[in-house]
Order: C-alpha cells, then structure tokens, then sequence
C-alpha cells in the first residue's frame, strides 16, 4: 500500500507537472490555469487525470491528452491515463484569475461575464480591450480563429483583439 | 429504457451534426465576408465535434463501431440525418436561413436533453447547449441585419430563402419509430413538443424582424430522411466527406 503522505506528496507532484502542461494553441497558459483539470485518481500502479476539454469539437484535444501522459509520467514514473470526465463540463468560470491575466497579457480579453447565466449578444459587447484597456469596443464576430475565441475591435486604439468566449455550462 | 428508440434517436443527432457540419464547411474560403467565412468554418469544426461525441456515446454504450467509422463507412442508407440539412449550400441566404432554423431546433432540443432521464446524453447536452447558444446568436444577428436593416434585395432573398427552406425544417421534426417509449420514458420530450416550441419561437422571431412564415408549409416533400430515405445531393456529398478516409481506412492519422 501507498501510504497517506506519499499520495499527498505524489499528488502535488502530479499537479506540479500538469501545471507545466500549455495550451497547444495559448502556449502561455496551463491547463491547470484554465480549469481544464477535474480531478486525479492515484494507486501505486495507475494515476488517472480526468480532463475536461474547452469546446467539445476542439481538435487539441488528442495532443493535449499526450501532453499529459508524457509530462506526468516522466515525472511521477507511474503510468498516466487520461479521461475525458464526462459528469463535470468545463465553463469559462473555471479559468483561474491568475490565468485571466496571463491571457490579458498575451493579448486575449477574457471571458468578461459568469457563465451560467445564458450569454447573449449584449454580454459579447464592450469588452475591454487587453491592449489599451478600453471599454469603447465593439464585437466583429462571435468567432475567431480557434473554437473558443471571438472578434473585437477596439475604437480607441484602433486594433482588432480577441477574446476567450465566455461559455456558460 | 428501450434502448433501440435511444439509439435511434442518437444516430439522427449524430447525423444531423455531421452532414451539417460538412454542408457549411463548403463555405470555407468563399463566404462572403472574412468574418463569414470563419464562422461558418468554425461552426463546422463545432457540429462535427458534436456528431463525434454523440457517435463516442453508440460506440461506447450500445457497441456501435467507433467514430470514425461511424461517420466515413456507413451506406447512404444508414444516414439518419433530415434531408434539410443534406441540400446544397445554394447562395448565402440558404445557408444562412438554414443554419438559423435548423440552429434553433437544435437549441432547443439540447435545452431539453439536459433533463434527459438517459445520463449519457444529458451530460452531452448540458455541454453542448453553451457551444449551439452561439450559433444561434450568430444567425440570428445576420437575420435581423439582412431581413429588418438591410435593403429592398437582402429582404427579399431572406424572405424567398424562408419560404423555400420553411417546409424542409418542419421534416426536421420526423417521428422516430417508437416516440412514445421515449417520452414516457423521460427521454427525450419528443418531436411534436419540440416542433410547437421551435414554431412560437421562430414565429416570434420572424414576425419582429418583419419576415412572414409561408401560410400553408407542408413537411411531406422532405420526410424520410430518418427513416434512411435521402434526396440526390446526399450521395455526392458522402462521396466527398468519405474520399480520403476510404484510401485506406486502416491508416492511422
């Protein structure tokens, strides 16, 4: 058996290194950061990652899944599984607010309301802008160029930006 | 539970996912503006990852073959799917009345799958809904610009392309074989409860940006679709989706 304290050292562990993961497609954010993670499961033999993806069409998915295992795996030395958690959905609420910030840094807007509530068009408009911080925008398009990304363009300091949708569960 | 209705009923919102989704992403590279383009392309790359989860959900609770197969290695015959969603892109106002009638019904089918009594599909739904939200607003934006903003030309072609694709979208709501295990079952609340909410809702919707819905639309022409019957436009469309896949459909991507 696996003691109490080694699964506690082992499971910071495991978290340590699913926060090295990125986003294939915003490589400045974790999966941790994004709230991608549900849960991990640990026994001496077998550790088992349940993973929510963003969009259910999003095609990182498959290389995100690798990422996991291979970076869990060398790491813990365990052998790493990946399931697609099924009972909990991911919503844009999850991404954690250090994780806010780094998509503003890198120049995405985040999601600007609390999913849950039903987003309209409304919710999709003034969204401040991540270069100038201007609330004078206006949406182009709720779609970008990945599934969880929409069109803005910022009146004040004249540049198209995008934003991670918000997606209510 | 009976599982044959549920399975029915997965294959034709499989179907429905899958063909629409190839149907608009013709659209990629040629919409009419950038910002078409793109939201057609990407409310494809959306539907088909709708139809691989729902072809997952038969692969993995009633042993069907898994996705890919499911989606690229099927006859024309074993397509489930409306005929609305198989016709030609036609010019852009088809693809768009289409994308918001046909849109609107999905939405409302998958608010009503969420508090499905089959946990499988409910948790599908519950995810889902947020993604075809979306879509829904994206056509109704392009309604409302063409049909109430616009001018003399984009309100009539909406109108004709509504009055053309109107009776298609009622075949939409064609009765599975054994509707009544499922609603009694509380699976599924069943096609004729989601037809008279998708009419008010249409309805309203049309009336307020000055469209008017044809008065004696009639779904006969377009029904047989779930039953495996399809119009000529689906066998080419089949042809092309499945091309690549048929080389070699053992190869590994």
């Amino acid at each position: 058996m696996v003691s109490n304290t080694q699964i506690e050292v082992l499971e910071s562990l495991i978290w340590d290194a699913l926060g090295r993961v990125q986003d294939p497609e915003i490589p400045v954010l974790s999966l941790v950061d994004l709230g991608m993670i549900s849960s991990i499961k640990i026994s001496k033999e077998l550790i088992e990652v349940y993973f929510m993806p963003t969009f259910t069409g999003c095609p990182a998915i498959d290389m995100m899944q690798k990422m996991i295992i291979e970076e869990v795996e060398r790491t813990t030395a365990i052998k790493t599984a990946v399931i697609i958690d099924r009972v909990h959905a991911w919503n844009s609420d999850m991404i954690s607010e250090a994780g806010k910030k780094k998509l503003v840094k890198f120049g995405i807007a985040a999601p600007n309301i609390k999913a849950g509530c039903g987003v309209t068009m409304l919710d999709l408009q003034s969204v401040d802008c991540p270069f100038c911080e201007s609330n004078d925008t206006v949406l182009r398009s709720p779609f970008g160029s990945t599934l969880c990304r929409a069109m803005h363009y910022c009146n004040h300091c004249k540049q198209s930006f995008e934003q991670f949708k918000p997606v209510s569960h | 539970m009976n599982k044959e209705a549920i399975k029915e009923l997965i294959y034709k919102m499989a179907d429905d996912a899958m063909i629409i989704g190839h149907r608009n992403s013709e659209w990629t590279g040629i919409g009419p503006v950038l910002e078409e383009d793109i939201a057609f392309s990407s409310m494809s790359q959306d539907k088909i990852g709708h139809a691989w989860a729902l072809y997952d959900v038969l692969h993995e609770q009633f042993g069907e073959k898994d996705a890919d197969k499911n989606a690229f290695s099927r006859s024309e015959k074993e397509y489930k799917n409306c005929q609305f969603v198989e016709m030609p892109i036609g010019e852009y106002e088809f693809s768009l009345v289409r994308h918001y009638l046909f849109d609107k019904a999905e939405w409302l089918r998958y608010e009503s799958l969420q508090h499905s009594s089959y946990l499988p599909l409910a948790q599908l739904a519950k995810k889902m809904r947020g993604e075809i939200k979306y879509h829904v607003m994206h056509a109704e934006t392009w309604m409302n610009q063409l049909a109430l903003h616009g001018n003399e030309e984009s309100k009539s072609r909406i109108q004709s392309a509504l009055n053309e694709s109107y009776p298609m979208a009622l075949a939409i709501f064609e009765e599975g074989a054994d509707e009544s295990a499922l609603i009694n079952d509380g699976v599924f609340i069943g096609e004729q409860a989601l037809l008279a909410l998708w009419k008010a809702e249409v309805s309203a919707f049309c009336a307020r940006i000055g469209l008017s819905l044809p008065e004696k639309a009639d779904a006969s022409n377009y029904l047989g679709g779930r039953k495996g019957y399809h119009t000529e436009h689906l066998a080419p469309l089949l042809a092309e989706m499945c091309e690549v896949y048929l080389l070699d459909p053992s190869a590994e991507w």
